[in-house]
């Protein structure tokens, strides 16, 4: 839990994937799309993937991937991300991060 | 044998066996010459119709002696009980034909039912293919539900268009309004269930008419096209409302193009793991990697479904939020624009499958 917090600290838009994982792709493709940078962590390619996996479940994160982080905070899995999105609150979160600038 | 049929008026071609019942059976020779009236003793077997003749010719013959009337009376018995025997044949005959006919218009029926439902592209299983019919069933629920569900979602909207164009107040038209918003969220509801079972029906849009699936877009409509359509529809509307709907058209667009990108991505991955197992399949090793692969592209099928249940999810959200923006009015006169639309595009379905080819 400690690495995933400290990784989702270090960067205003954090998204953790798995490589496997295409709605992952969608994700970060509408992040890219919104002019957002986020860093991506590939849990299957680091070495405690797993227990991130683990971390991120406890959280409330289903699927565990992807998981996205703005500004430090746990903001959702797809479905929530694609929601907020939709109601405009996805953008203000990514500029009150300072991710994005309009 | 025609003139005895006019002296007694009975019409030997006559198929009924009408107005003959047992108590004339055992008629006597003597109420036979008394009543010379007709009666509509038909036959439609010679046989019958030689006995009819036997018995009229007797009737030319004067009296005859007490043994001659016994034996007449013998076999007026037995030719009254072979009329008999001949009558219930004919019942009997007309009661299996009238089945069969009956059981032709219902074959006929049926078929045009079938064929009025291929027309509409629904998937219709043919029997005997034991696997198709397995997923067939599960396809085949859902079409039946979505039946079902358009039937109320029309009936709403008959309702709603009533309603406007009686200029019914803001409460009732938001009443009416929210329960198609709600019954829309029913459906997506049922997709997700469906797709579960079998995705690719739900993906292949089969349960739509033709013409709704050449915009077919992970399984549905795409709520970008929805709202430029909306934004020509519903003239007049407010600056922040155009800037508010534009918005949303330009987060709709984007989610679309995340999920397409995502969906590229899968099958992509799809094709190299299929191209993967690809080689000669005459070493071990080269089996173990084909069942390998397969395995690999088992599990990223499985991803499909989750590609459905978000599109579903933006389809939902969108229109929530689109309702937000608009007043009661204005979401009534959307919900009548919506499903006008996509009338007319089934409707094109329809035409198009009844045109005359040459």
């Amino acid at each position: 839990m400690d690495m995933v917090i400290d990784l989702a600290s270090k960067k205003a838009a954090v998204i953790f994937t798995k490589s496997s994982c295409f709605m992952c792709h969608s994700i970060k493709a509408l992040f890219y799309d919104l002019g957002a940078s986020p860093a991506v962590h590939e849990l299957d390619q680091l070495t405690n993937g797993k227990e991130m996996e683990c971390a991120l479940q406890r959280l409330g994160c289903n699927p565990s991937v992807p998981a996205v982080f703005i500004g430090g905070k746990y903001i959702g899995s797809a479905k929530d991300i694609i929601s907020l999105h939709v109601d405009g609150s996805l953008k203000e979160k990514l500029i009150e991060a300072k991710a994005i600038w309009f | 044998m025609d003139n005895f049929a006019v002296i007694l008026g009975v019409d030997l071609n006559h198929r009924k066996g009408v107005n003959y019942d047992k108590s004339r059976a055992a008629f006597s020779r003597d109420s036979m010459m008394a009543d010379a009236s007709p009666r509509s003793d038909s036959s439609t077997d010679g046989d019958t119709d030689d006995k009819a003749l036997e018995l009229h010719n007797s009737q030319g013959i004067v009296v005859s002696d007490a043994s001659d009337r016994s034996r007449d009376q013998k076999t007026l018995r037995r030719l009254a009980q072979n009329r008999e025997a001949a009558r219930k044949s004919r019942l009997r005959k007309k009661a299996y034909v009238q089945q069969l006919e009956s059981s032709r218009m219902k074959l006929t029926q049926l078929e045009q039912e079938l064929q009025r439902a291929r027309q509409q592209g629904i998937f219709i299983s043919s029997s005997g293919d034991q696997s198709q019919s397995m997923s067939g069933n599960g396809a085949l629920a859902f079409d039946v539900e979505y039946a079902r569900w358009l039937e109320e979602h029309n009936r709403r909207v008959n309702e709603l268009r009533g309603a406007v164009n009686s200029h019914a107040g803001d409460a009732e038209l938001r009443i009416i309004v929210d329960g198609v918003l709600a019954q829309y969220n029913e459906i997506f509801r049922i997709k997700g269930d469906a797709a579960k079972a079998d995705v690719f029906h739900i993906l292949s849009g089969m349960w739509k008419t033709p013409a709704e699936r050449c915009f077919l877009w992970l399984g549905g409509f795409r709520t970008s096209e929805i709202l430029k359509l909306l934004i020509s529809q519903l003239e007049p509307l407010t600056e922040q409302q155009l800037l508010s709907i534009s918005n949303l058209q330009q987060t709709s667009q984007q989610a679309e193009d995340a999920l397409t990108q995502g969906m590229d991505s899968l099958q992509q991955s799809l094709a190299d793991t299929l191209a993967g197992s690809l080689g000669p399949s005459n070493s071990s090793e080269n089996v173990a990697n084909y069942m390998g692969q397969m395995a690999m592209a088992m599990g990223k099928l499985g991803t499909l479904e989750s590609f459905i249940g978000q599109a579903d999810n933006l389809r939902q959200q969108t229109l929530q939020q689109l309702h937000g923006i608009l007043t009661t009015r204005q979401s009534a006169r959307a919900v009548l624009a919506i499903s006008d639309y996509f009338s007319r595009l089934r409707a094109l379905s329809s035409l198009w499958l009844a045109r005359p080819r040459e």
